[in-house]
């Protein structure tokens, strides 16, 4: 049963970002509902991980505001946008190539742990306690993506497809309010991607999470999701529901490539 | 003002013989990625073995030529059996086997040629400089200034070399990216043997130098270790780099000697000599947190 | 056969989380440890208490702080000897400049001066990395030894830096036999090492894993890098500089700043590159096999000498010893890069099948 998609959660008004003389992001404005999948496609080089970084706080843009559920927020860091419910996976896979399956996901929990080194070290009492409960929950995310088998695996043994739906389980162990997904198919195959769009489509009808997309595989782009912006060049050249978007003409000449 | 002046340029002459040192690291960094801590280990087998060979009845020029021979051979040797076989390891990993390198050779270099400390004669003298001396009252070692003049043309030399040789863009090449510089047919080992050549060569000299200023013995290694914040100052890629830090180095340390111990002496009472030893370190601390790829080094950035 | 883990089944998350998960692992430490508390000190001869047993568990608790930052944080670092050496010469000024100091609230005052000390010596560490970061820590190896040498209040006034430390007393017990010092160092680093073990497993392990496999991803999923790394730097010298405070109370007797030299910093080094880097246990088959390395060669290379007729003096015996050392480290670099505790992992698969094949 898909969720109703809700009010405006996340708005980016006028976002410009620049990188000394390069210019990334210019004047891009559109929001996001909750509980929506919301799709953000273009060429290559459109600027759309330097969107993503944008709304976690990994880059601050030089103009624009960020507003989530009421607050501002264009200056936040990493850290607070982590705490405020933001968690995302990456074009590149970025786990913990030393540690554990188990061990990638819990560290997507270290927010939630409120004990400290002393704590740990003994072993005692709230420590024991709070890294049950999150084994719990870290367990439950474990369930959901299929991955039961190689939880104790290290990471940097695990097939390309499967470290990707690792990082997606990270993710989700931190229980965000909005996922960004950078390219979460990219690479796969066939039966990767069908596997991956399932559980997009899952987090998102059973958790209610809120879900930015990166994705170039159109198809998958039109059948998931329920909005999409359209980048080109650091630009926003388009901004709807899929249809839309499919048939907007300035898209199209993106994509193919035109005679200007 | 003289005694300053005096300070200044003796430790200005000595950061250039720290400047050869650092070369050698710039050179093999430059061209394989590998931070070879193992350089100063090399500057003492390569005085070691100039000397034995001296020792063995060899005219310096001679000598020369088997020590470049031997560090040649040095250097093939370490390429083919250490460091071909961690091409796929983190760079830590290849610094740490570089530190294992250099105690292999600071024990296999007294073994082969013995460890008492030896003189080494060039046919240089380490005399005042007579018309400084006369007409401004200082002090300045000809031999400092001759080392210093033979550090700089081999400096320019090299400098020259990477710019604007064939051999000297694929070996920029190589040390950017191994593999492509593999997919674009550049031969990965021949290029790693003449890195290594060519620092064995500048080891030589630098060992030559120090050597025969300070005598030839298990110290040389220490001489090395300061060539690491000349190399931070400097950058690690960088020539010139080395030189300007070296410069600085050297003229920061004498002069911190000189002057800061009284310092100290009169709020502390006691004696603060020493202040060589980790002033540089410090120094390199400090331009690190302002500057972490130093002067004349490329910048790294992290994408994610 | 005797390895196998059949029948073993985890009900539960918590017993999921032990230490030991497998009863023969849980069977084998135990007896171990039992051997080390109770047989040891009956058999053994002083000789082996003083050359052997208690330099190895002190410069094991080295390691272990050493792998803590180096291993676990990824934070490089080449001046574990300097923080030992702070933490001797606290204890020892905690120990004889108050009335009635309990030792062992002066070897864990060494240790907090120490961690502080640390920390300051860290800071570097949120603006530069990797081998940068080494020379950081060649700054702080040279400049503490140098204080050491040259500020005589450290020392208590003695020339050139030289400490002798009072005798070890606890509840009017006097610490003076071997066994006693043996047990004692034990007692404490056994405690040490069970708590490193648990933090390292904890989430504060896994935060410093995390920096140290990708601190930019670590960032963003909200990982306080500052922390984090201040915090690896803290405990890692914590447990160096109460190495320290027993190395010269329990060990030596008599310290020196020049004895916390570079070389040290690179032997503790050594022991967690061959013994495993990551790794508690390595640390401990690290330092054995440093420390018994040398004595090994002093034995058998003699043997070797006459064997080939070829006179070994001192001197060449310790050239030997540098080869072997930097051939060593090198080997283990090449060949297996996590050490003797994934040997010892390995042949615990190797143990959990045979006498079968696979």
């Amino acid at each position: 049963m898909a969720r109703q998609i809700g009010e405006v959660i996340l708005d980016l008004k006028n976002i410009s970002l620049a990188f000394g003389g390069v210019k990334a992001l210019t004047d891009i404005s559109f929001d996001v509902r909750e509980h929506e999948i919301r799709a953000i496609i273009g060429p290559n080089g459109a600027g759309k991980s330097s969107m993503l970084n944008v709304i976690n706080g990994v880059y601050h843009p030089q103009q624009g505001e960020i507003i989530f559920r009421g607050e501002h927020r264009k200056d936040m860091d990493t850290h607070e946008a982590a705490a405020a419910g933001f968690a995302r996976t990456f074009q590149n896979i970025a786990l913990f190539k030393g540690m554990s399956v188990l061990d990638n996901l819990m560290t997507g929990r270290n927010l939630k742990m409120k004990s400290n080194f002393l704590q740990h070290a003994l072993w005692w009492g709230p420590a024991k306690r709070e890294e049950l409960e999150h084994r719990r929950k870290v367990e439950e995310v474990i369930d959901f993506l299929e991955i039961e088998h190689i939880r104790k695996t290290p990471v940097g043994r695990l097939p390309y497809g499967l470290q990707k739906r690792v990082e997606l389980g990270r993710a989700l162990a931190a229980e965000p309010q909005i996922l960004l997904l950078d390219e979460p198919m990219a690479g796969m195959n066939v039966e990767e991607k069908q596997d991956m769009c399932r559980f997009i489509l899952d987090v998102n009808d059973q958790l209610g999470t809120t879900i930015v997309l990166i994705e170039h595989d159109m198809g998958v782009v039109m059948d998931i999701s329920d909005r999409v912006v359209v980048l080109d060049y650091g630009k926003k050249i388009g901004d709807g529901v899929p249809d839309e978007v499919k048939n907007n003409p300035e898209v199209i000449a993106a994509y193919l490539g035109t005679q200007h | 003002m003289q005694f300053f002046l005096e300070v200044l340029i003796g430790g200005l002459l000595s950061g250039v013989m720290y400047s050869l040192v650092a070369l050698g690291f710039v050179l093999i960094f430059k061209a394989s990625g590998v931070f070879n801590f193992a350089q100063g280990a090399m500057v003492y087998f390569a005085a070691l073995s100039l000397v034995g060979c001296m020792g063995m009845g060899a005219p310096l020029w001679l000598a020369f030529i088997l020590a470049f021979a031997i560090m040649t051979l040095l250097g093939i040797a370490t390429e083919k059996f250490v460091l071909r076989k961690m091409v796929n390891q983190a760079p830590i990993a290849l610094f740490m086997a570089t530190i294992g390198l250099a105690f292999f050779i600071e024990g296999l270099a007294p073994l082969l040629w013995g460890n008492e400390v030896r003189a080494l004669e060039i046919g240089l003298v380490d005399e005042p400089i007579a018309w400084i001396l006369d007409n401004y009252n200082m002090v300045v070692s000809s031999f400092d200034l001759f080392a210093a003049g033979l550090a700089l043309a081999l400096v320019a030399l090299l400098a020259l070399f990477f710019q604007y040789t064939r051999v000297g863009r694929a070996l920029r090449a190589v040390a950017d990216d191994h593999q492509a510089a593999l997919s674009i047919g550049i031969p990965l080992q021949h290029i790693w043997a003449l890195v290594w050549a060519v620092a064995g060569f500048v080891a030589l000299v630098a060992g030559m130098l120090w050597g025969s200023r300070n005598g030839v013995q298990f110290a040389l290694t220490f001489t090395a270790l300061k060539a690491l914040p000349v190399l931070i100052l400097g950058g690690f890629t960088s020539v010139p780099g080395a030189i300007v830090g070296g410069l600085i180095i050297g003229a920061s340390e004498k002069l911190a000697e000189i002057y800061i111990p009284p310092v100290l002496a009169g709020w502390f009472g006691g004696n603060f000599g020493g202040i060589e030893g980790w002033f540089p370190y410090v120094m390199a601390l400090l331009f690190l947190l302002v500057r972490p790829e130093g002067l004349f080094g490329e910048k790294h950035i992290d994408r994610v | 056969m005797f390895y196998r883990e059949t029948g073993q089944f985890k009900t539960s998350y918590a017993a999921d989380q032990q230490i030991f998960p497998i009863r023969q692992d849980r069977v084998g430490v135990i007896l171990l440890l039992l051997v080390a508390f109770i047989v040891v000190p009956l058999v053994a001869g002083s000789y082996w208490f003083n050359a052997i047993l208690i330099p190895f568990l002190i410069f094991a608790l080295a390691a272990l702080g050493l792998n803590i930052l180096t291993g676990y944080a990824g934070q490089l670092s080449l001046g574990s000897a300097a923080f030992m050496a702070v933490g001797a010469y606290a204890a020892y000024n905690f120990q004889v400049r108050v009335e009635g100091m309990p030792i062992l609230v002066s070897f864990l005052l060494g240790g907090l001066t120490a961690a502080g000390v640390g920390i300051l010596f860290g800071l570097p560490s949120l603006r530069i990395k990797g081998f940068y970061l080494a020379v950081a820590t060649l700054a702080a190896q040279f400049f503490i030894v140098w204080c050491l040498t040259k500020f005589p209040y450290l020392s208590n006034y003695s020339s050139s830096g030289v400490i002798s430390v009072p005798g070890v007393e606890m509840a009017g017990f006097t610490f003076d036999t071997p066994q006693s010092r043996y047990l004692l160092v034990l007692s404490i680093v056994t405690v040490l090492a069970l708590l490193a073990k648990n933090m390292v497993r904890s989430t504060t392990g896994r935060a410093w894993m995390a920096v140290r496999d990708m601190d930019v991803a670590a960032e963003v999923i909200g990982i306080r890098l500052m922390h984090t790394k201040l915090l690896a730097f803290a405990v890692s010298s914590f447990y160096c500089g109460v190495a320290g405070a027993l190395y010269a109370f329990l060990y030596l007797g008599s310290v020196e700043p020049d004895g916390f030299s570079l070389d040290l910093s690179f032997k503790i080094l050594f022991m967690i590159i061959v013994g495993g880097v990551g790794s508690i246990l390595g640390s401990f088959l690290g330092a054995a096999f440093i420390l018994l390395l040398p004595i090994f060669l002093d034995i058998s290379l003699p043997w070797l000498s006459e064997l080939l007729h070829l006179p070994f003096d001192g001197a060449t015996v310790s050239h030997i010893q540098l080869m072997i050392f930097g051939a060593l480290i090198m080997f283990f670099l090449i060949v297996e890069p996590h050490g003797l505790a994934r040997l010892w992992q390995i042949g615990k698969e190797k143990l959990r099948l045979w006498p079968f094949p696979h």
